[in-house]
């Protein structure tokens, strides 16, 4: 056996920066790394195995002998389109007929599907999915397609230069000869993987940068679909869990004789996070919980109302706290000013509630343990499963499902709920599967919010009304103290998380200064969809429409004098400003009002158009300008802007989650509200043309 | 013992007559595209139709549904279901999808009612259900479209 098989050495060159199977592909390789990496390869990866003369020439996709392309996706889908967004890099650079295509998603590997922006690790977040595997996926691609004209190259005894391939057909144009990728798929598998690839000219894509449709919607609109809601196994169990009434509180005393009296209830387990049921089936385990009698120990309950927590936020305000950043003297410049103009805006915790509440399968036996979700970061929850179980990462296998929605709760560092369910099934005979299912309430009160966040702003102009000195104190718990994150994203006590869309004001001022306090609460506190930016770009922009007004001039015209130097913000602002008809007159009641920031690389700007009738706000139309750089599916990117502003909107008219004495006040959608469909404005979402990655 | 018919076709069951429908629909019978959101009729997701009529699963004791067509978005069959779910594929509604059965079978619960919706009809007929994707734009439009391809308008 040739242990300096040249695959080996050239697939490593091509993928550069990450390690990659050499599953299904060639015998040559040295035994035992083969044996290691077919243990998680694709095909391996907790769906079908991997049929004989399938082509897998590396991780991220294969080919079988029927032509179907199937990608092999290291990123969530929640919602965002990736799945649809990878499969199209893959299938540009292999010239794949893109309805053969299909999705699947990858095994937990730090290894080989780890985001390549992270180091190694697997995860998807941070709007880094498309833009981390631009290149990997498109050389995948193209490494395949390389292979498959070897192949064709082979069989037909003609040179490989004059073979083409388009659309799924491998031709050559001078015999006329021509085969589907299913022909081909046995004999490319036999090919060795090239030292080097070249990608197309984007003049030359076909499929990147148009609407092609997405590859989650068929099973989506027919049930279908499989959630980790919907997993079915031999001998599934239901589990709910009772959860403490406030945070701090701990089970003194369980009495469980009455639950366990309902048909179908096996087993009262007690946890540290609660008491859990398990049952047949999800509506014995409910009836079974609502008869569980449990006493709490009290003594460390957290007592505290959302008041107070601002109240105490306003106080520190008033000090100066960490620096963030620091350009000129704001401090001075503000003690000695006349004339300063000052804001506070502070914004509630906030529950992701995403549709799909927190859930996960597990079972675990002699072998490992296997895991049924879809979660965002899936060697951080492979990590610590297997810490928790004494297994080894690789021991952990997560079958990666569609999740319901996430909005960065299933990203969670500390794997809560994850863990949750694996303590469950480890109380239970080993090889029973059990469903954890969160109910509505539940989820509302599992913690894990976006922070209550107080803003606290202060400013002087100069004799044009331009900002001279800005200053601007945060307030709000850091998200990243106590997770791994910490020591690369929070420098010198500032968590990056707390400050983002603020420390980077993108606003020309001669005196700037951003401080934060990170006060703690035992409230346990995540990212929500865009993070910092999700109060950081409401204190901002608010305030610059302050000072506009303060300076008597337009909100439109005051930004664009302030944004010279970021060309991006100004071309999307501009672009918006013209798309709504910025300034138009709309009648009694109405207004405009415009924005822009820049979150995760990727610059937005909006116009709404508001109504107010006896005290109520409607936002009636929103239109919206982006550039997130090269747009690889445009229609993906306009549905991502209306959700999202829909999202945000949301948090701006309705959502609040509020603590009383400790205890959260609201418990489902009827007091937790979020916006419905006779809220949602006309949106209108228009595209910067970009080359950026 | 209960007699169900699902999708049409009869299923036996013993169970309680107080479980709610959407339970005995997922965990009994094992259609799993009706989903659990809220339990308290606040998002739709659970979406069936008792005997035409579109109702909230999760708060319907099975015993109200014992005798009657019980239809979920496996079923869905109908004309209106199946001109939704052409404009839903078309315009591409959906996101993250989860809330998406629920709201194909109250778009076409609706159609089958009036098939020119105004944007006021949409707004009472779909109000109770939640999209935390926030896909409203787009069910709007493909409602509209859905209502055209029904009337033999633009297609």
């Amino acid at each position: 056996m040739n242990t300096k098989h040249i695959v080996n050495l050239s697939r490593r060159r091509f993928l550069a920066g990450s390690a990659v199977s050499l599953a299904g592909l060639t015998l040559g390789v040295i035994p035992t790394v083969m044996a290691e990496q077919r243990q998680a390869g694709p095909g391996i990866a907790g769906r079908a195995p991997e049929a004989a003369g399938d082509f897998s020439p590396n991780a991220f996709l294969r080919i079988d002998k029927e032509g179907v392309v199937t990608v092999i996706s290291k990123h969530l889908e929640m919602g965002q389109g990736t799945y649809t967004g990878l499969a199209t890099l893959v299938a540009e650079e292999l010239d794949a007929d893109w309805n053969m295509v299909r999705v699947e998603g990858a095994p937990a590997d730090a290894a080989r599907y780890n985001n390549l922006f992270w180091g190694k690790v697997q995860g998807t977040g941070g709007s880094t999915a498309m833009a981390n595997s631009w290149e990997q996926m498109r050389r995948a691609g193209a490494a395949a397609r390389a292979m498959l004209i070897q192949a064709a190259s082979k069989r037909w005894q003609v040179p490989a230069d004059q073979i083409s391939v388009s659309s799924g057909v491998i031709k050559h144009s001078p015999t006329g000869r021509q085969a589907d990728f299913g022909a081909l798929a046995e004999l490319a598998a036999q090919q060795p993987v090239p030292e080097s690839v070249e990608l197309k000219d984007p003049k030359s894509f076909k499929l990147i940068g148009k609407r092609i449709p997405r590859k989650d919607t068929a099973e989506k609109i027919n049930g279908q679909a499989q959630f980790t809601q919907d997993i079915d196994l031999p001998g599934l169990l239901t589990a709910l869990v009772l959860h403490p009434p406030k945070i701090g509180m701990k089970v003194k005393q369980v009495d469980s004789a009455k639950a366990l009296e309902v048909k179908g209830v096996r087993k009262v387990v007690e946890l540290s996070t609660g008491v859990a049921v398990v049952a047949d089936d999800f509506w014995g385990a409910k009836l079974a919980r609502d008869r569980l009698s449990v006493t709490w120990d009290d003594s460390g309950a957290f007592d505290k109302s959302s008041e107070q927590i601002l109240n105490d936020y306003r106080k520190m305000a008033q000090e100066p706290g960490l620096e963030a950043t620091k350009k000129g003297s704001a401090s001075t410049v503000l003690a000695a000013a006349e004339s300063v103009l000052e804001a506070e805006y502070s914004v509630p915790f906030l529950s992701h509630s995403a549709m799909e509440p927190m859930n996960c399968v597990v079972r675990i036996d002699a072998e490992g343990c296997d895991i049924w979700n879809g979660e965002q970061m899936q060697t951080s929850d492979q990590q610590q499963v297997a810490g928790l179980l004494g297994l080894e990462p690789k021991q952990v296998h997560i079958h990666m499902l569609y999740a319901g929605g996430s909005f960065g709760r299933r990203a969670n560092p500390a794997a809560d709920y994850v863990l949750e369910a694996v303590n469950i099934a480890k109380s239970l005979k080993p090889g029973t599967p059990v469903k954890m299912i969160w109910t509505r309430e539940d989820d509302t009160h599992g913690g894990y919010y976006r922070p209550i966040y107080l803003h606290r702003m202060r400013a002087t102009q100069d004799e044009q009304g331009a900002p001279h000195a800005w200053e601007q104190r945060i307030v709000g718990q850091s998200i990243l103290k106590g997770t791994p994150f910490e020591l690369v994203m929070v420098k010198d006590g500032v968590d990056m998380t707390s400050v983002e869309g603020a420390a980077n004001l993108p606003y020309e001022i001669k005196h700037i200064q951003v401080d934060l306090h990170s006060p703690e609460l035992p409230v346990s506190v995540l990212w929500w969809r865009s993070v910092g930016s999700s109060h950081t770009a409401f204190a901002v922009e608010c305030f610059i429409d302050e000072l506009a007004v303060k300076a008597g001039e337009d909100p439109l015209t005051y930004r664009r004098k302030l944004l010279g130097n970021h060309p991006r913000h100004l071309a999307v602002l501009n672009l918006a400003a013209e798309k709504a008809g910025w300034g138009e007159p709309l009648g009694r009641n109405r207004g405009q009002g415009i924005a822009v920031h820049e979150s995760f690389n990727s610059y937005v700007a909006q116009v709404a158009e508001v109504s107010v009738r006896r005290g109520v706000i409607t936002v009636d139309r929103v239109v919206i300008a982006v550039d997130c750089g090269i747009a690889i599916n445009p229609d993906i990117i306009e549905a991502q802007m209306q959700g999202g502003m829909g999202f945000g909107l949301s948090a701006a008219l309705f959502s609040e989650l509020t603590f009383k004495n400790g205890a959260v006040e609201q418990s489902n959608f009827n007091d937790y509200r979020v916006l419905r469909i006779d809220q949602m404005p006309e949106v209108e979402v228009h595209i910067v043309a970009s080359a950026e990655p | 013992m209960i007699n169900l018919t699902i999708n049409g076709v009869r299923h036996t069951l013993d169970i309680d007559l107080q479980m709610p429908l959407l339970w005995v629909i997922r965990d009994h019978v094992g259609l799993t595209g009706t989903k659990y959101s809220c339990g308290i009729a606040q998002c739709g997701s659970c979406t069936v139709y008792v005997d035409g009529a579109a109702v909230r699963s999760c708060i319907t004791p099975v015993s109200d549904a014992v005798g009657k067509e019980i239809t979920t978005i496996e079923g869905l069959a109908t004309p209106a279901g199946e001109a939704v779910q052409a404009a839903w594929k078309e315009l591409e509604v959906v996101q993250c999808g989860f809330c998406q059965s629920g709201q194909i079978m109250s778009a076409a619960s609706l159609l089958q009612r009036n098939q020119k919706p105004s944007d006021a009809d949409i707004d009472q007929a779909m109000q109770g259900n939640l999209c935390r994707c926030a896909t409203y734009a787009r069910i709007r439009e493909a409602i509209k479209l859905a209502a055209g391809k029904l009337t033999g308008g633009h297609s």
